[in-house]
């Protein structure tokens, strides 16, 4: 059985540089055209049936001319949405510590749940008497909601945590007009929050008054007290903050604000770190959303869809919008339209009853945790940043060393100073070495931020090798041995791209070339 | 120049007899970045002094033009619109944004020379 | 707990790494008192298994939409959607990735996300459109916004056959807003004059086609009299499967197109997630709200996408943003788009020529039906009868006799008694000849006044 075909059997020399392909593919990574290059109008992955001959009813409102659409067979489209999912990467790819978004795993016993036809295939508007399994389950979410917030009330209806904050604002709005108290227009924002606050109260006509922080990061009662004018409205305030740190004074600030007849809206963005810890109720928070995206893990899908809950205090509970559920004579109903006494809500967020494909996911991973589950994963998260935040302190730079980290650290880049490499370099060398980076840039607070949110998903494997890559990364930059960083990423689908270009003349479209 | 003055926000405002033209700093541009886009004012605004006059974007900021002196717009350069890179090229000369006739030119003399700008420029960096 | 991957031994030596004692350091700010020891009033952890039982157990106790003939519409519409939609959508790299903020990695979000705006901009007719927004409700008010802003004027009017629910959003931001609104009434029989309530401080005129009621719109005549004022039209459709037959707002002197995508890739869910379509004319792309994604080249000058003209967003104009939005709904933005490839041209025409023929045949039956009358000369795949007796009764009792035969107007918009006898009713390619038979059979049971009528 001698090798008679001639097929080699040792590896080759090593070579110096990387040919080229013929197709410009590298293996498992194949460009892919744009469907409008490779679909054809005439084509079509959906088989349907003639439609039977009838008199149309459409007024002489028909489309006239071709729409211009490509239409992939299935085979086609399978391969074109695979070769594109391949150039992305997912928390299911690797560690994806990108502070402020929670990128923690998405249990898979969500998706299956909500595709269980009795909550994927009803519609929002058949009966009521038709869906009592859909109202139970919104009502175990906003039971539990309430029990992990120690709050008076939820409204579901939001659908992300930026139109959580508007339903919030909104009701705060409400409660204030209610008390004759309109000429409240100021809103306290800290430096750094989120841009959806200062955005959110911008948009109902609030004046944002920009609060900073004191030395330690966090937000001080008596710079509150300065600018609690009679004027003022309310506070958003971010807790644990965007700097990773827990509002110590909260309490405190929050008693100010409702001294001075003002509100508190707490931002819940960051919520994943105290849930079974700490409940807001207690701490003095009229209004908070929560992410269900980050906290309860409802996948983020790529930018989307979220989903927004705002929990409410017995002052603005009244106020929450349309549609609610109630119990009466215990039957559950949900309140579109009547809503009976005691109770004025300010309006609608959206139509219909908000994102029940991500209730049933939120609840899915709230019932498997379970209390003790809840508890550990904040701990877990919490002591994860810690461990990060230690291992790296003696390479890297911490603008808030004293207080302990909450379930981020955040760097700021005095590390980096005069070494040529900036904050966006060790982002871009991050994703060679097979990271998803950190958020960079935010908060606006510190220079060149670097903010790190592991969550309790990774290993401590997964955190060792993250951290000693960071380490790896930090002596390059001592050694002055900086090579690594120019024009990262090397090994992405794509390497560095030219915003510039992209906004000074966007091509927001596919247009047909023009013929030579 | 001698006739240039600049203000805490990083205007410019030069004087050619009773009109002024206004821009942003070489440092301004500078810390923007990139500039992708100008929106200026129409012509005929009438701004106060600290009034904002236009915004310039580069790809990752976003920041007011601030009317260092009280006027009317007499002119914009319609130039930046197309071509927004002109600010990051000659911020001080061809990339002036717009041409204010002024209220009052005397009003020049309470911003900052040319050297007391450099200094305030090293004072904040 | 399955979900948690550190062990007891790796908390202790991760404890002694970050110089703690225990677990309590880690919340040494927490004020005094405000540190939880248990949670009494939740369960334990459960397994898999527990929770599939349980929550089986809900889903059960609802009526499915494909276990019944099946008829509601009223801005949320049952289609067929393709079996490689779901598998797609659940690719890990899609499902479980973010907001595309480092493009180098993220290329496969930015470039589906390039070809379903070209896809939403071909099908509304109109120049350019957004990565997707939260839903069509809320797409509507962020257009009333838009136009705001475009017109520096402060007042909208609202067709009075605006779906309801995108009414209250509207005016509920409008009112928090401070902006003013005028707001038509319903006209259950079609005919609205919307010209004579604009004028020269009007911003916006919203125009729903096909309405709430499923009568279809030319908007020459009301586009001509707002452009004539510096009015501008934001268009709403509700069911985006009709653009594949009926002339699309873009094309009628629409500025403004909003849309609802659930239609294409979406399942039901009983009312959400869905997603948004914002069109609009080039000239106006800077004051769109939302995400955008942008064709560039990377550093070896191979084409790429990026997230572009950010500038306008929140996360830098913070207070001067054009919107608060901070996300779009990615993954149905990803179902609409695959959906909407497999159809293609070929495919979308002849599901919409499906779902109108089988609308028509339905009208034709019901209108034949004693005491029922069907107000629409003209619609899509959607109509409105007028019955004998209060629609949501009658609903109720084709529900009894396992029909669910549509949406009664009153369930949308109680407060007008005189249009409670009014339901609209949806025909899509779901609904078989045979179930469209059924309900003509349950309806004319429940109007002869059998049992439960």
């Amino acid at each position: 059985m001698l090798n008679r075909q001639g097929r080699p059997t040792d590896v080759g020399e090593p070579v110096e540089a990387i040919p080229e392909t013929f197709t410009g593919n590298r293996a498992l990574i194949i460009e892919e055209p744009l469907i409008f290059e490779s679909g054809r109008p005439e084509v079509t992955g959906v088989d349907l049936p003639e439609a039977p001959k009838v008199a149309h009813r459409l007024g002489g409102l028909v489309r006239s001319g071709p729409i211009g659409l490509p239409g992939l067979s299935e085979p086609e489209a399978m391969r074109h949405y695979v070769r594109l999912s391949q150039k992305n990467f997912g928390i299911d790819s690797g560690m994806f510590p990108l502070g402020s978004c929670t990128m923690k795993h998405n249990p898979r016993l969500g998706e299956k749940m909500a595709r269980l036809a009795g909550f994927a295939d009803i519609h929002p508007l058949q009966p009521l008497s038709t869906v009592p399994g859909a109202l139970d389950l919104m009502e175990r979410l906003a039971q539990a909601l309430i029990e992990l917030t120690g709050m008076a009330a939820v409204t579901l209806t939001p659908k992300a945590g930026a139109h959580g904050e508007l339903c919030g604002m909104m009701a705060i709005k409400a409660a204030l007009q209610a008390r004759g108290e309109g000429h409240r227009t100021v809103v306290l924002v800290p430096n750094s929050a989120h841009g959806t606050n200062p955005a959110t109260a911008a948009l109902l006509g609030f004046q944002v008054s920009p609060l900073a922080a004191r030395d330690d990061g966090t937000v001080d009662p008596a710079d509150v007290l300065d600018q609690l004018t009679p004027d003022v409205a309310a506070i958003m305030l971010t807790n644990p903050n965007t700097c990773g740190l827990f509002e110590r004074d909260v309490v405190r600030i929050a008693e100010l604000i409702h001294q001075a007849g003002g509100l508190v809206y707490a931002d819940g963005a960051n919520f994943n770190a105290i849930v079974g810890k700490v409940r807001p109720g207690d701490l003095g928070v009229d209004a908070m959303h929560i992410n269900l995206h980050k906290t309860f893990s409802t996948p983020h899908g790529g930018g989307g869809p979220g989903a927004g809950p705002v929990v409410l205090s017995e002052a603005l509970a009244p106020f929450a919008p349309v549609p609610f559920l109630r119990r009466e004579g215990g039957r559950l109903i949900l309140v579109e339209h009547d809503f009976g006494e005691g109770v004025s809500p300010f309006g609608r967020m959206a139509a219909f009853h908000g994102q029940m494909g991500m209730f049933v996911r939120a609840l899915a991973y709230i019932l498997s945790h379970g209390a003790d589950g809840l508890r550990q994963a904040s701990e877990d998260a919490v002591l994860s940043a810690n461990y990060i935040k230690a291992s790296l302190a003696d390479v890297m730079s911490l603008p808030f060393p004293d207080r302990p980290a909450m379930h981020e650290v955040l760097f700021d880049d005095s590390w980096l100073e005069d070494t040529g490499v900036t904050t966006l370099d060790v982002a871009k060398v991050l994703i060679d070495e097979g990271f998803h980076p950190m958020t960079v840039y935010f908060p606006l607070v510190v220079h060149g931020a670097m903010l790190i949110e592991p969550t309790e998903s990774e290993s401590k494997a997964s955190l060792d090798l993250f951290i000693a890559t960071m380490r790896d990364i930090a002596m390059s930059v001592r050694r002055g041995d900086i090579a690594r960083f120019a024009g990262a990423p090397h090994f992405a689908p794509r390497r560095r791209l030219d915003e510039t270009r992209a906004a000074r003349t966007p091509v927001l479209r596919w247009t047909k070339p023009v013929a030579e | 120049m001698p006739n240039t003055h600049y203000t805490k926000e990083h205007e410019w405002v030069r004087l050619e007899g009773d009109t002024a033209l206004v821009g942003i700093t070489d440092y301004a541009q500078t810390q923007l970045g990139d500039v992708v886009y100008v929106e200026l004012p129409a012509i005929g605004t009438t701004l106060d002094k600290g009034e904002e006059a236009a915004v310039v974007e580069s790809v990752k900021a976003a920041s007011e033009v601030y009317a260092p002196v009280a006027g009317e717009v007499v002119a914009v350069n319609d130039r930046l619109v197309e071509a927004p890179g002109i600010v990051n090229e000659d911020s001080e000369g061809r990339g002036w944004f717009l041409k204010l006739k002024l209220n009052d030119p005397a009003a020049l003399e309470s911003l900052m020379t040319a050297e007391q700008y450099k200094l305030y420029i090293e004072t904040i960096s | 707990m399955r979900y948690l991957p550190l062990t007891p031994e790796d908390r202790a030596l991760m404890l002694a790494r970050a110089g703690l004692g225990g677990v309590d350091d880690l919340f040494a700010d927490v004020p005094a008192g405000k540190l939880l020891g248990d949670l009494p009033n939740l369960p334990p952890s459960k397994s898999e298994i527990e929770v599939e039982r349980l929550m089986g157990r809900l889903a059960a106790k609802n009526v499915a939409a494909g276990a019944v003939p099946f008829f509601c519409g009223a801005g949320a519409y049952r289609h067929h959607v393709p079996a490689s939609v779901d598998h797609l959508i659940q690719r890990s790299e899609f499902l479980t990735s973010y907001t595309p903020y480092q493009p180098e990695i993220a290329q496969g979000t930015l470039h589906y996300l390039f070809e379903f705006q070209t896809q939403v901009a071909l099908i509304t007719g109109m120049e350019v459109a957004n990565a997707s927004m939260y839903d069509g409700a809320t797409a509507a008010a962020e257009a009333v916004l838009m136009a705001h802003r475009i017109t520096r004027r402060k007042k909208a009017v609202l067709a009075g056959n605006l779906h309801p629910h995108y009414r209250d959003t509207i005016a509920t931001l409008s009112r928090m807003a401070g902006d003013e609104l005028v707001v038509a009434p319903p006209a259950p029989c079609g005919a609205e004059r919307l010209a004579a309530l604009i004028d020269d401080e009007t911003s916006c005129v919203v125009v729903q086609t096909p309405d709430v009621f499923g009568h279809l719109h030319d908007l020459h005549t009301i586009a001509a009299a707002a452009h004539a004022n510096g009015v501008l039209v934001v268009a709403v459709v509700t069911e985006a499967v009709s653009l594949g037959l009926v002339a699309p707002p873009g094309a009628m002197g629409a500025d403004i197109v909003v849309a609802e995508g659930q239609s294409l890739g979406n399942g039901l869910n009983f009312g959400g997630p869905y997603v948004g379509l914002f069109a609009t004319r080039q000239k106006f792309v800077r004051q769109m709200p939302g995400r955008l994604a942008g064709e560039t080249v990377d550093a070896d000058g191979r084409r790429g996408f990026v997230l572009t003209l950010s500038a306008r967003e929140q996360h830098i104009r913070r207070e001067k943003a054009t919107s608060n939005i901070c996300t779009n709904s990615g993954l149905c933005a990803l179902a609409f788009t695959i959906h909407l490839t497999l159809l293609g041209e070929t495919g979308l025409r002849r599901l919409a020529e499906l779902n109108h023929a089988g609308a028509v045949e339905l009208a034709e039956r019901l209108a034949a039906l004693p005491g029922v009358a069907v107000l629409n000369k003209t619609f899509f795949n959607e109509f409105t009868v007028k019955l004998p007796k209060p629609a949501d009764a009658v609903v109720e009792a084709l529900a009894a006799r396992g029909v669910l035969g549509g949406v009664p107007f009153s369930r949308l918009d109680p407060g007008h008694p005189e249009l409670a006898d009014l339901l609209i009713v949806a025909v899509t390619e779901t609904a078989t000849a045979e179930d469209r038979g059924a309900f003509v059979a349950a309806l004319t049971d429940v109007l002869a006044g059998g049992e439960g009528a």
